[in-house]
């Protein structure tokens, strides 16, 4: 399979670093380095090339790229940390050269500030709540943070509830601290979820797929039964239909969806909805 | 739930360096790699080469004890278990290299005061244990999203009487007068880590280096066909 010439070559290609434009949407490596838009020029041929160096006072011509996650910056390329493919988003507006990010498949959830989450209830101690999020530690839930809550009027909330809210504090160094309600102070869809219905875990690659805009999937589900559903970026889906065994197929119905093909898909919508 | 990624792997690999009487062509066996087969690991594989089998899952970043906890990274654990008998010393000390291995690689200052745990276990052992066991660990490491600077990989060989050198030696190699096991670095070639037991002398050493980094390259390029594969059907 490997010629004895071309192993030598090999070796001098896997270690020089390719530029981020010529990889996206192709499966990057963990150790890889990319360069960055505005430094091919100066590695094209090789070697040192001499620029001209302007006398005017000419803002900085570099571009501000957000690295996302899976990448880290070093030195002044990107280094891949995490095995997936590479995408980049253009700008909204002006600003910047956009956010480059590696799309991986992970079970394993790890708090993001802003993140909208499932959690349970483990504990209750004093004024806060210890909620399971997923992650390496519980986070932290005030009883003041939800709509309408005062120190006389305290939220009905008690051990094994599942909460639906958002991350304010979430970083590497401090236990995670989440909220039921927004920056205005409204609960916004946020706070204890109803009874029954069926909580269940799939891989953070489903859910980012299953909230992406248009997505297929959930409007054929919601043509099927009428139903509640509640997407935790953390994994976690709850799901209510009307009767027991509707609750079951679709949540059969969106683990499934992982695997399968958008035509099987259609195949298996079509059959449930003829029953 | 099942992704496989059976590639046929068979290579040879010339060592173009050193003029000591060895055999022409080293091959090293055929590799297997399958992933995310295990539901309760967050990221698990079972890697196979030739007899030797070797199935690894990886739980992290996950909650660690308060006597365990590192306040500026995670702690790594490594459990391997033998095919039969309770693990022992040999096992311990092989947990501990394969620690090493790991804690060089993954950036563990991401996830402070938590703790990644490795368990490997050996279905079946037929030579080059060792190397199995890391390249079942760095497979399961990608497959459970924990963030890395590099690949690795690990390559076995074994020094005859003669001096001829074997890449990846079965269990019947292995009765050779030095065994030595190599853990490689992706991004420039560099050693991790080396586990050596016989006599050997010092151009021996650096021969069997120079193999090893040579074969390394198949494994990294093997991979990368099975992680493209993966990511291919999604």
């Amino acid at each position: 399979m490997a010629e004895p010439a071309s192993v030598a070559a090999e070796s001098l290609a896997g270690s020089r670093a390719r530029a981020a434009r010529t990889v996206l949407g192709q499966v990057v490596l963990p150790g890889e380095e990319l360069l960055l838009p505005e430094q091919e020029d100066a590695e094209g041929p090789g070697g040192a090339v001499e620029r001209p160096l302007s006398l005017n006072a000419r803002a900085c011509s570099r571009v501000r790229v957000v690295c996302g996650p899976g990448l880290r910056r070093c030195g002044d390329r990107l280094l891949v940390t995490k095995c997936g493919r590479l995408r980049h988003k253009e700008p909204g507006s002006g600003s910047g050269g956009g956010v480059y990010w590696v799309d991986s498949q992970q079970k394993r959830y790890v708090p993001v500030k802003g993140d909208h989450v499932i959690g349970i209830v483990t504990a209750k101690s004093g004024d806060i709540f210890k909620v399971d999020v997923g992650g390496s530690e519980p986070a932290s839930l005030s009883y003041l943070s939800f709509e309408g809550a005062t120190k006389r009027n305290r939220p009905n909330v008690q051990v094994g509830d599942l909460i639906y809210g958002q991350f304010v504090v979430a970083n590497k160094d401090m236990e995670p601290e989440m909220v039921c309600i927004d920056s205005c102070g409204r609960a916004n869809g946020m706070g204890v979820i109803g009874q029954d219905g069926l909580l269940f875990k799939v891989t953070l690659g489903l859910i980012r797929k299953l909230l992406a805009p248009d997505c297929e999937i959930i409007q054929e589900v919601g043509k099927l039964y009428p139903l509640e559903i509640v997407f935790g970026m953390n994994g976690r889906i709850w799901v209510k239909a009307k009767t027991i065994q509707q609750t079951l197929i679709l949540a059969n119905i969106l683990e499934a969806c992982e695997h399968m093909t958008s035509d099987q898909r259609k195949q298996i919508f079509s059959r449930l909805a003829e029953s | 739930m099942e992704e496989e990624t059976h590639t046929d792997a068979k290579i040879r690999a010339e060592n173009g360096t050193g003029s000591s009487p060895r055999g022409p062509g080293c091959s090293l066996r055929h590799f297997a790699c399958e992933q995310n087969l295990l539901s309760r690991p967050d990221g698990s594989a079972s890697f196979l080469q030739g007899d030797t089998s070797v199935l690894a899952g990886v739980y992290g970043p996950a909650e660690v004890k308060v006597s365990k906890e590192i306040f500026n990274k995670a702690t790594l654990e490594v459990i391997l278990r033998p095919k039969i008998g309770l693990p022992g010393v040999a096992e311990k000390s092989r947990e501990r290299l394969i620690r090493n291995t790991c804690e060089a690689v993954v950036l563990g200052t991401l996830h402070p005061r938590t703790s990644i745990t490795v368990v490997l276990q050996v279905v079946s052992d037929a030579g080059s244990l060792l190397a199995c066991c890391l390249n079942a660990a760095c497979m399961a490491l990608v497959d459970a999203g924990v963030p890395m600077r590099a690949l690795f990989c690990g390559v076995a060989c074994a020094l005859d009487s003669d001096g001829t050198l074997v890449l990846d030696p079965t269990s019947k190699q292995e009765k050779a007068r030095a065994v030595l096991t190599f853990a490689l670095d992706s991004v420039e070639r560099k050693l991790l880590m080396s586990s050596t037991k016989g006599l050997y002398s010092d151009t021996e050493l650096q021969q069997c280096l120079a193999a090893a980094q040579a074969a390394s390259q198949h494994v990294f390029r093997f991979y990368r066909e099975s992680l493209q594969r993966r990511y291919s059907k999604s």
